[in-house]
């Protein structure tokens, strides 16, 4: 899953972030990801996975590395199986 | 204006009473007393002279703004519900003809203008930033400005502390993310002070702008995470939901990198602002003390007419 993330956010041409070099673990914040890109990319994946994040889970920690968006992906893909 | 009843409708209807107000026919725009706009101008003098020791460039801007920077800076992203364009007509006389008849007709005429270059500043320093960004690198010390704008939101209501046009002083610290920091807990203590001398309850709160969508309620928890925001809130339509009268604004680079203002050794600035919505804290005022001004307690008279 983490390399659909991976490959769906590095073709996305609003979120200018290499993340082919990125670590899963790597905090994305750091590595220049601002605010309106990470709300692009929330949008990206909820249309991707045909999934729609709850409010409590709009948070920084969400989005803040690879990782944690798989952990939310699957969560929420898991839900709606 | 009894000080028991805290609902915005009967607030608004006592300041017209009072002739403190005067309708225009449409919410959020209204015609202000000649008492009202003293207390502002009062109030702005006592802001002035609190920030006088920092000499801050003062720059005074009109109401609307190069739409092209408003675009630029990042607003239609977060506020596209709140940004007002002015529209013109640009055609000719037969297009005029055909106007006057759309509006005879009662029919939407508008469709007949077209977006002019200038849109309605929404708050008092969008315009500063490609402004000083055009002189050059920021020098080490940074750069203070206090600015004043009329300023608009496309948010009608008949909350008198939610008007469409009203004023907002501000005073926009630029430079790095220690200097705007401290800049802004200077205020943050300094604001706070200068309310309660107007005898006014208040409280500083964490807070977060109104960023438009479910995108907008994770900017939102972004900002209140990272302790951008803080707002200075006085009761005036509700004692549960206080009104912002200050605001305590952080805005790390988002400034620097949209405009590219550096220091000469090219690091982009930090910024950060500090803003007092004159005619929220002109409300609280009038809410609080009365209708009267000149039958204010001693002290709030003091604070404000010794200035």
């Amino acid at each position: 899953m983490i390399d659909q993330i991976r490959s769906l956010l590095e073709q996305h041409p609003m979120i200018p972030l290499n993340f082919g070099a990125l670590a899963d673990d790597a905090n994305l914040y750091d590595a220049g990801l601002t605010s309106f890109a990470s709300v692009q990319m929330m949008l990206a994946l909820e249309e991707e996975f045909d999934i729609e994040f709850p409010e409590t889970m709009l948070t920084r920690r969400t989005f803040s590395s690879l990782a944690n968006i798989a952990d939310a992906v699957s969560q929420l893909t898991r839900k709606a199986a | 204006m009894d000080a028991k009843t805290f609902d915005s409708k009967s607030l608004l209807d006592s300041l017209f009473e009072n002739g403190i107000l005067f309708e225009s026919g449409i919410d959020g725009l209204y015609g202000r007393s000649g008492a009202f706009e003293e207390v502002i101008e009062r109030f702005e003098r006592l802001v002035t002279r609190l920030g006088a020791p920092d000499k801050a460039t003062r720059i005074h801007f009109p109401p609307g703004m190069s739409r092209a920077t408003l675009e630029k800076s990042g607003y239609m992203k977060s506020f596209p519900q709140l940004a007002g364009c002015v529209h013109s007509f640009m055609g000719g006389e037969r297009e005029h003809a055909q106007l006057l008849g759309m509006i005879a007709d009662g029919g939407d005429w508008t469709e007949l203008q077209k977006a002019t270059d200038v849109a309605l500043t929404p708050a008092a320093c969008y315009p500063l930033y490609p402004t000083i960004a055009a002189r050059g690198p920021v020098p080490a010390q940074g750069l203070l400005f206090e600015l004043s704008s009329y300023c608009f939101r496309h948010e009608p209501s008949k909350d008198p502390a939610r008007m469409q046009l009203f004023r907002m002083r501000e005073f926009v610290k630029i430079g790095t993310a220690e200097q705007v920091r401290s800049f802004r807990e200077s205020w943050l203590k300094r604001g706070k002070a200068m309310i309660e001398s107007l005898d006014l309850p208040c409280e500083v709160d964490l807070a977060n702008d109104p960023f438009f969508g479910r995108g907008g309620k994770m900017m939102a928890n972004n900002q209140r995470d990272q302790g951008l925001k803080f707002e200075l809130l006085i009761p005036v339509t509700s004692i549960e939901k206080p009104t912002a009268c200050l605001s305590f604004n952080y805005h790390q680079d988002h400034f620097g990198r949209t405009w590219g203002l550096k220091f000469a050794d090219g690091e982009f600035c930090h910024s950060a602002c500090v803003g007092f919505g004159l005619e929220r804290v002109a409300l609280a005022l009038f809410r609080h003390h009365g209708p009267d001004a000149d039958a204010w307690p001693a002290a709030v008279r003091d604070v404000l007419w010794s200035v």
